[in-house]
């Protein structure tokens, strides 16, 4: 591992970090409504049954809670340590939205997570049930917060870079909030939450409907969970339009990567399946992109611009440029950031000698390449393409396990409202139910690595790179912190894991 | 009012089963990432080499337009 740079050890650390965080937090978003459902259904008919019910997956949701709670502050921790030139310059964008997130969470958590916990018994029926509700609407716009501040690095809007601050000063609040690059993000990320915690759901109640045990509490829960699954499945679908469009228009070579293409079209289409061709390299045109591929004709085009003759634009077009379709070389943006760190760099000078006139010409000369500046640290136009296996197969699984996920959720409902006294009898679609589970942990991290690969090499799109976002640091402080963190993020998921599978196997009845 | 909330906190505080051991694990979890993580392995790389914003601004800008 030798030939790790400090960024590699960086990026490896904070992926390393969101994976594990990212086990706890989907589960909360989407365990959270499912609760509320359940309640909901409970003050509703007032059968304790659905209480108890309730009850035993608000033990399990408490559980994960603890666990994962606090694992996302080491995130800030290795902004400060690992990307401090980054933590820097976004320090002024970030701070809003992050300051609301973290106050909303704690009055939240202190507030009406008090209820819902203790307040069986104590408050009304309808005061408990508007807390359960609460939590479930306060933990999903959290994640907005958070996903407002990524979407603005996918995107940046409603700011401008201060010189003299060496910050990028947030022009327009509302602009930032109502990206519409954060509003997919937010969107996809918590519908995603939704399957997985519903996935989970199904798995557990699968595993008792194979012992023979809890046989209606499964059922009833399966029911529950299949449902809010299913609509969140095809609500994805939905979404699935939305992304590409966003992708297509602010980070098409995210979605060249995403779709392995290499040379653009009009009229093109989705691989639906494919095995990318090894040999296959940056600038070459004859070599095919696939050894195997099956591919839905026009679909990309459509999703992308909404016309099914629309131009996609492909690696090769971004990368070497396409004048007939209006696309700029890496190179000529190269050239342009030069312009615009040398504007920087003069407008510093002219700072330092106190020269106004000079201060003021270098910072219009600025101004008019800035949007370029992160092209300018590039020394091979080949730096701006992500790694495309990667990012190719990751896409691909998520999708491939959501269609999985859509058609489970469709048989498990089907057979429940059906043939409701057979599901028990169904071993092979249980057996499916509890492998469900550890598929979508799969699906939300393939999610996050298309998302997250599939922008690189950017920390701020187009803007800065993560080889200048980094810190001026020794290697062996983050490869250390880097396998201390595995420890611990090991020995959370064991304790986790232990704790829930005991109290799983104590089941329902004891609430 | 007040004692009220008090005691609904105590009682549920008191009447918890697992969530003794769930609240264990979060003191543990804390104080390991919050006073060991962040005092001994992260410190603010910024904070640890300048102290007033314009050395830190000045640094930061200095990175950004050195292209070497």
């Amino acid at each position: 591992m030798e030939h790790l740079h400090l960024v590699d050890w960086s990026r490896a650390q904070f992926a390393l970090t969101v994976m594990y965080h990212w086990i706890f937090v989907p589960l909360t978003l989407g365990l959270s409504f499912i609760m509320a459902i359940m309640e909901t259904i409970y003050v509703k008919t007032g059968n304790e049954w659905w209480k108890k019910t309730t009850q035993f997956w608000m033990t399990l949701f408490a559980i994960n809670f603890a666990i994962g709670l606090a694992t996302g502050i080491i995130m800030e921790f290795e902004f400060g340590t690992n990307w401090s030139n980054y933590s820097w310059i976004v320090g002024d964008i970030f701070g809003a939205p992050l300051a609301i997130e973290g106050l909303m969470a704690f009055f939240m958590e202190s507030t009406f997570f008090a209820v819902m916990f203790f307040g069986w018994n104590k408050v009304s029926k309808k005061a408990h049930l508007f807390s359960t509700w609460l939590v479930a609407i306060g933990s999903n716009l959290s994640a907005l917060w958070i996903l407002v501040a990524n979407g603005w690095m996918q995107h940046p809007v409603g700011m401008t870079f201060n010189p003299n601050t060496s910050r990028f000063a947030m022009t327009d609040f509302w602009q930032l909030v109502f990206n519409p690059n954060a509003y997919s993000k937010f969107l996809h990320t918590i519908t995603s939450g939704y399957v997985y915690a519903a996935l989970f759901v199904i798995a557990v109640s699968s595993w008792y409907l194979l012992r023979g045990r809890e046989i209606q509490f499964a059922k009833r829960s399966i029911a529950v969970a299949a449902s809010f699954g299913l609509v969140a499945s095809m609500y994805l679908i939905f979404l699935g339009d939305a992304s590409a469009h966003a992708d297509a228009i602010d980070q098409p070579m995210k979605l060249a990567a995403m779709e392995g293409i290499y040379n653009g079209q009009a009229k093109e289409g989705i691989v639906a399946f494919g095995i990318l061709n090894n040999n296959k390299k940056i600038g070459n045109t004859t070599t095919p992109t696939f050894d195997f591929k099956i591919k839905v004709p026009y679909l990309l085009s459509m999703l992308a611009y909404h016309k099914e003759d629309s131009f996609v634009a492909g690696i090769n077009n971004l990368v070497y440029g396409d004048k007939a379709h209006n696309i700029m070389s890496v190179k000529d943006k190269m050239a342009k950031g030069n312009l615009a760190i040398a504007a920087l760099k003069e407008y510093t000078a002219a700072k330092d000698a106190h020269d106004q006139t000079a201060m003021k010409t270098s910072l219009m000369q600025f101004r008019k390449y800035s949007k370029y500046m992160g092209y300018g640290y590039f020394t091979n136009p080949k730096q701006a393409v992500p790694n495309v296996p990667l990012v190719f197969y990751s896409f691909h699984i998520m999708v491939g396990l959501g269609i999985f996920f859509f058609f489970l959720f469709l048989g498990m409902l089907y057979i429940s409202m059906t043939s409701i006294t057979k599901l028990e009898t169904k071993r092979w679609l249980l057996q499916l139910g509890i492998i469900g589970f550890p598929l979508g942990l799969i699906a939300q991290w393939t999610g996050w690595i298309t998302a997250e690969s599939g922008r690189q090499p950017w920390a701020i799109q187009g803007l800065l790179p993560v080889f200048k976002a980094t810190s001026n640091m020794p290697i062996s402080n983050v490869e250390i912190t880097f396998w201390l963190f595995v420890a611990i993020f090991t020995g959370l998921i064991i304790a986790e894991i232990k704790i829930m599978l005991k109290q799983i196997q104590i089941g329902p009845e004891v609430h | 009012m007040l004692n009220k909330i008090f005691l609904f906190y105590k009682d549920g505080f008191l009447s918890m089963r697992l969530g003794k051991k769930l609240w264990l694990i979060v003191f543990i979890k804390v104080f390991i990432i919050l006073v060991v993580l962040r005092i001994f392995f992260f410190p603010n790389i910024l904070d640890t080499k300048f102290t007033t914003t314009q050395q830190k601004s000045a640094y930061v800008l200095n990175n950004l337009t050195n292209t070497k």
